[in-house]
């Protein structure tokens, strides 16, 4: 519920990012219409029930645009892989660092080209899919981004890319980088999207049209600042969207995925790996809409910690009336390493179509003692052990990969981070 | 090669006292069993040696060829040369069997300060032993235990200890829950690995795994103490009389 002082907050937030100048009416309007909803909406305070868990207020301060400085040096882990890198620097499209933005069956611009355009795509994208996100609950810090951001690149897919596309973003200090990107994957279009790193505030809005495939791998290490990131998906008939995130370190990243299976035998699938020590605060918040016949998803979530690290999980499975033979799953799982992390969990479901298959489960213990002993028995030292096991675990969420060599990336991710572990 | 003296060990949640002063010599090239009713203190007495949690030891001492085995972590008495055949192997789901072998070996000869076996080496070794146990060789691909028959579980106890090549092998009911045909097996796997500079502790309610694996020195314990100890013909007497005899004149 807004009060006059979270308005005041949403106004704060607000004034403290510039105006975008030079837009076409249909950008403009689309800012305006955000504007408004933000400040109808108010910031989100932690006693909003969303927000039970995760406190906003560091996400909520008025934050200027970083200034140019040079990068903290971002994970890794792709590298490994072939892709098309785009980079981003402290919330600013570089193309002077990317490749050349040309993949085979993607049309491709930057947002802010496209903004000062009558471009249809991003006409029917920019705002909508967040604007129809907020069922039952609101996303002020989405609404933010479609108000301000301004850098970004339109994605445009009709046929299979061969590569995937890197999105890079690399930041240093606190501070406000606003991104959003705007992707339509056509029928018969497939596309692998990578993304690593942590801006401030990043909104994906993704249709995937009939028959259309979309993956997405993103990476989160060590964010030393706040950060807030949305995905609106929309899966159409027969489409396939599949989402993972490796989370790993940082102070406060809270991952929003709003999924609507729009079209019958449309499939989603939403799984991540969260790797938390020190005093790092990790959320992923998934909200799953169905609203046509036959839809599956999955939401797959495994949370290892240690410290006085906090993990945050609330998933929702929501069935609209009429969406039978909806097939819904749900599990999240935590091991603690040490007493003093902790998970926090809140699973929904909402139900009304009498035809469906919908469960969730969640876990949250230490390592079972009893494989542990069978392993040091053996001869394998306690650390590596831990390692072993906890790399089975986390690959139950790495194993909703598709692709051998990203899933391996994220596998030797996550046994970085044990090998880093005092 | 294993002394232990007047060995004291309780549960540590329950204050129960379960050992209550056991006297073991196991020498090199010998065969040890310990026969005994349920609930007298074999199983204890080997997850005590082997390093298991959840034990107290109120007194007396265990060693492994004069090195201190209760101030060790369960890592540390493997590369020592102890291995413990599980009564009950654990699953773990996700956890390749081969990798896991050779993780452990690895670590063991690293830990002894030997040269690591090499990836094609081990595959070599560990296939031909697998084959010895008749364990197919998918076995060996699948996550540790997981999915294993009681009988795959124990062959791959056997397959373990076969490969880590231990100086103190301690089986725990090994026959338990094994057809005849697998105990023969289990059983072969065991006698291949009998030498002059290695000691096994057979842990066993019945008399008939001892069929198969002929013991030297047969140790009849009950209530956590060892009140007989003979030769073979003691797992006999066993066989007719049970244990209450036994118990009974103790």
């Amino acid at each position: 519920m807004a009060t006059d002082a979270t308005r005041k907050a949403a106004e704060g937030m607000l004034h403290a990012l510039p105006l975008p100048e030079g837009e076409a009416g249909w950008a403009r309007d689309a800012r305006a219409a955000a504007r408004a909803r933000l400040l109808e909406a108010g910031a989100p305070i932690k006693r909003d029930e969303y927000w039970r868990f995760t406190d906003p207020r560091a996400l909520t301060v008025p934050m200027e645009p970083v200034g140019e400085r040079e990068p903290e040096k971002a994970s890794t882990a792709f590298d490994g892989i072939e892709a098309v890198t785009q980079h981003f620097v402290n919330g600013r499209y570089r193309p002077d660092l990317s490749d050349p933005l040309a993949l085979e069956g993607v049309a491709a611009g930057a947002l802010s080209d496209v903004l000062a355009q009558d471009i249809s795509i991003a006409r029917e994208l920019f705002g909508k899919l967040e604007a129809a996100g907020h069922e039952k609950v609101d996303r002020p810090l989405a609404m933010l981004n479609t108000a301000t951001a301004r850098e970004g690149l339109v994605l445009q897919v009709t046929g299979e890319a061969p590569l995937p596309l890197h999105l890079r973003h690399a930041q240093i200090g606190e501070g406000a980088s606003m991104l959003r990107h705007l992707i339509r994957v056509e029928k018969g279009g497939s596309l692998t999207v990578l993304e690593t790193g942590t801006p401030s505030n990043c909104v994906v809005e993704v249709d995937v049209a009939d028959g259309g495939t979309f993956r997405h791998i993103r990476v989160q290490t060590g964010a030393r600042a706040p950060s807030a990131a949305h995905i609106f998906a929309r899966i159409g008939s027969e489409a396939k969207f599949q989402s993972f995130t490796l989370m790993a370190d940082g102070k406060l990243t809270r991952n929003e995925t709003v999924m609507d299976l729009v079209g019958d035998d449309a499939v989603g699938h939403i799984a991540g790996a969260v790797l938390g020590k020190a005093d790092a605060h990790l959320d992923n918040t998934v909200f799953v809409t169905h609203s046509a016949l036959n839809g599956e998803s999955r939401q797959v979530f495994k949370n290892v910690l240690e410290g006085k690290a906090t993990a945050v999980f609330q998933g929702k499975i929501f069935v609209r009336e009429g969406a039978q033979k909806t097939d819904g799953y749900q599990i999240s799982q935590a091991v603690i390493l040490e007493d003093g992390a902790e998970f926090l969990v809140k699973p929904e479901l909402e139900i009304y179509a009498d035809d469906v298959a919908c469960s969730h489960g969640s876990t949250t213990g230490a390592l079972d003692p009893d494989q542990l002993f069978y392993l040091t028995a053996r001869g394998v030292p306690r650390k590596a052990a831990e390692a072993m096991l906890v790399a089975a675990f986390a690959d139950e969420a790495i194993m909703e990969i598709e692709d051998d060599a990203i899933a391996d990336a994220m596998r030797e991710a996550v046994s970085e981070w044990m090998a880093t572990r005092g | 090669m294993l002394e232990i003296r007047n060995l004291e060990v309780s549960l540590e949640e329950e204050d129960k006292q379960i050992l209550k002063g056991v006297d073991l010599t196991v020498e090199a090239g010998k065969v040890h069993a310990i026969m005994g009713p349920n609930g007298s203190g074999k199983s204890t007495l080997s997850y005590v040696l082997a390093g298991r949690e959840g034990y107290e030891v109120l007194g007396g001492s265990a060693s492994l060829e004069g090195e201190d085995l209760l101030e060790m972590e369960p890592e540390e008495r493997a590369a020592a040369g102890l291995f413990l055949a599980f009564q009950y192997p654990v699953e773990i789901p996700g956890v390749n069997n081969m990798t896991f072998l050779r993780t452990a070996l690895n670590a063991q000869r690293k830990a002894r300060g030997e040269e690591e076996m090499s990836a094609p080496d081990f595959l070599k070794l560990v296939r031909e032993k697998a084959k010895e146990l008749e364990m197919k060789p998918e076995m060996l691909k699948r996550s540790l235990n997981v999915g294993f028959s009681g009988g795959e579980k124990k062959r791959n106890e056997i397959l373990q200890m076969s490969v880590l090549e231990p100086r103190l092998c301690i089986l725990d009911e090994t026959d338990s829950g094994l057809d005849v045909d697998a105990m023969k097996l289990v059983s072969q796997g065991v006698n291949k690995l009998r030498s002059p500079d290695r000691g096994f502790l057979v842990i066993t309610h019945y008399q008939r795994l001892l069929d198969h694996i002929k013991p030297d020195v047969v140790h009849i314990m009950a209530d956590g103490r060892i009140i007989e100890t003979g030769g073979p013909e003691l797992a006999l007497r066993v066989e007719n009389e049970g244990y209450g005899t036994l118990k009974a004149n103790a």
